[in-house]
């Protein structure tokens, strides 16, 4: 077994306090107890560019978006089964992050993957939120089993299981890590950093191929997102 | 005579398997991994994954919310009967289908394209995908099912014979770079390689090397698993672990399936086998009785044929 740096590990109350998301340090290990909220595109859409109000007492209930569709299904007894919980990719969801924050007061937002360093820096640390991702991915059972129970679902005969928006009640819900602070810092960001450090190293000496591609970038230190 | 309940609950009863318990091979490999992962948070990430395969199991709860786009892989015995016929078997297929979505539950990932109509089963226009192989001389039916993630992790290329080893090697790198920043590949994967083919059975194939066949398992043609073993070490060189973090967990194990394509290219796919590696199989006997397992053991010589005729000596024919 070879020598490791230990992660720091961090407990978060939902509402989390400013305090509290001021402190996060990037790569720390995160659970989270209270409540958590879904939403993803569908709700995005409904509420931002529809115009559907949001329920009045979530920003009291909950500061904290996860970008998630479980699986899940109805327990016949008017609640809900839910199975395993894995986020879905944030980077899709960037264009409406600015609204959403600014109209929810949202400070903590949970996905897989991140999102860019730029909206780190202009989106969320200016408006005081912070980024959590899923470690994997995922940890689908770990993080069903943080959840206790549903405390209100939204929409979910109109958009259906996957885009609905749940409220989930949560106990020592995660793990997650840090990837960005209220600087706007990205440990993704920094990780990718030092992984570009080895990649044209990597390529030397292979010719490329005779046909070449259209494409975005050719450049591998640089992201797709 | 297999009887057409007997299909529909062992392809029921995989659905759940697959879902919920992670095969052992893989098991075995991201176990090996962590022993020797040097980057901090990839080895954490690696550690954390171990402790949700145990939880999913304990709580027979699936391992991974997104669980795929489920589909099956059929391999029907020349001498297997059954009753209902092929359709009675598809339709079975779709209905265990419909029944494990709502009971595992799985998540109901299958929409239309355009209109994002969700029938919240797993079932639509081609969905389930049901793919077919035959077996000679054996009575039995194997069904296998395969839930993976369909978002990252895989393209395809036309190279050219003059490319060579280095335009496969680029493509590789191309491919785990790309989708390995932030994890988007959920890596360490299986990866699997078509080469050669036409377009669409190179991407089959391809999928096919990543998901139905196990760590540790090398391609017959020793030429092709000495490329398998230089594929893995290289992709576990770049300097990228789990979640796209320093680290060396890249690539559990690289197979390679080819087929004889166009004599002036050398197409190419590559998929990557998340951590969340989910297949199971049943074998269906002519009694009536079923056997699980989590190798869906594909690739026979029949189905690696070269020539008119075949046998079931592996070691009969080789490419190189």
């Amino acid at each position: 077994m070879v020598e490791r740096r230990k992660l720091k590990k961090v407990s978060l109350n939902i509402p989390a306090s400013a305090e509290d998301i001021a402190a996060l340090e990037l790569g720390s290990i995160v659970f989270l107890s209270g409540v958590v909220y879904t939403a993803r595109e569908g709700v995005y859409k409904r509420v931002l560019e529809d115009r559907e109000q949001i329920p009045a007492n979530l920003t009291a209930v909950s500061n904290a978006n996860f970008h998630c569709s479980p699986a899940a299904a109805p327990d016949g007894k008017g609640g809900y089964r839910i199975g395993g919980v894995t986020a879905t990719a944030s980077f899709r969801f960037s264009k409406w992050m600015a609204d959403w924050l600014d109209l929810t007061g949202t400070k903590i937002v949970i996905g897989k993957g991140g999102m860019s360093a730029d909206d780190y820096k202009t989106v969320l640390a200016p408006r005081g939120a912070v980024y959590l991702t899923t470690v994997g991915y995922g940890t689908g059972a770990l993080l069903g089993r943080g959840v206790k129970g549903v405390r209100d679902v939204l929409w979910l005969d109109e958009m259906g299981i996957a885009q609905a928006m749940w409220q989930f009640e949560v106990e020592n819900f995660g793990p997650f890590l840090v990837d960005s602070d209220l600087e706007g810092n990205s440990l993704f960001a920094e990780q990718g950093e030092l992984v570009n450090q080895n990649i044209e190293k990597l390529y030397e000496g292979l010719k490329p191929p005779a046909l070449h591609r259209y494409g975005e970038t050719g450049d591998r230190k640089k992201e797709v997102i | 005579m297999i009887s057409n309940q007997t299909i529909e609950q062992a392809a029921y009863e995989i659905m759940g398997r697959a879902a919920i318990d992670i095969p052992d091979d893989y098991l075995s490999g991201i176990k090996g991994m962590v022993n020797t992962e040097e980057g901090d948070l990839s080895a954490f990430v690696l550690g954390a994954m171990l402790e949700n395969y145990e939880a999913a199991t304990e709580d027979r709860r699936p391992m991974c919310a997104d669980t795929g786009l489920p589909r099956y892989y059929i391999k029907v015995g020349n001498e297997a009967k059954f009753d209902g016929g092929f359709i009675g078997l598809e339709r079975a297929l779709r209905s265990a289908t419909a029944r494990a979505t709502h009971d595992v539950p799985l998540r109901p990932n299958r929409v239309h394209p355009l209109w994002r109509t969700d029938h919240n089963n797993n079932c639509g226009l081609n969905s389930p995908e049901v793919e077919w192989s035959f077996e000679p001389d054996a009575d039995w039916i194997d069904i296998t099912t395969v839930h993976k993630g369909g978002l990252f992790g895989s393209d395809y290329r036309m190279l050219f014979p003059g490319d060579g080893i280095d335009g496969i090697k680029r493509f590789f790198l191309d491919t785990l770079i790309a989708f390995g920043k932030r994890g988007l590949a959920c890596q360490p994967a299986i990866v699997g390689i078509g080469l050669g083919g036409s377009k669409d059975i190179c991407m089959v194939l391809g999928k096919q090397a990543a998901c139905l066949r196990t760590v540790g398992d090398k391609n017959p043609d020793p030429k092709v698993a000495e490329l398998e073993a230089e594929l893995k070490e290289l992709g576990n060189s770049i300097g990228m672990g789990a979640m796209g973090f320093v680290g060396s967990s890249m690539v559990v194990d690289c197979h390679i399936e080819c087929g004889f394509t166009h004599t002036g290219g050398m197409p190419i796919s590559i998929h990557t086998f998340c951590l969340s590696s989910r297949r199971a199989t049943a074998r269906l006997h002519a009694d009536g009785t079923i056997e699980h397992r989590t190798d869906p053991q594909w690739f026979t010589p029949y189905m690696r044929r070269e020539g008119i005729e075949w046998s079931n000596d592996a070691s009969s024919k080789k490419s190189a």
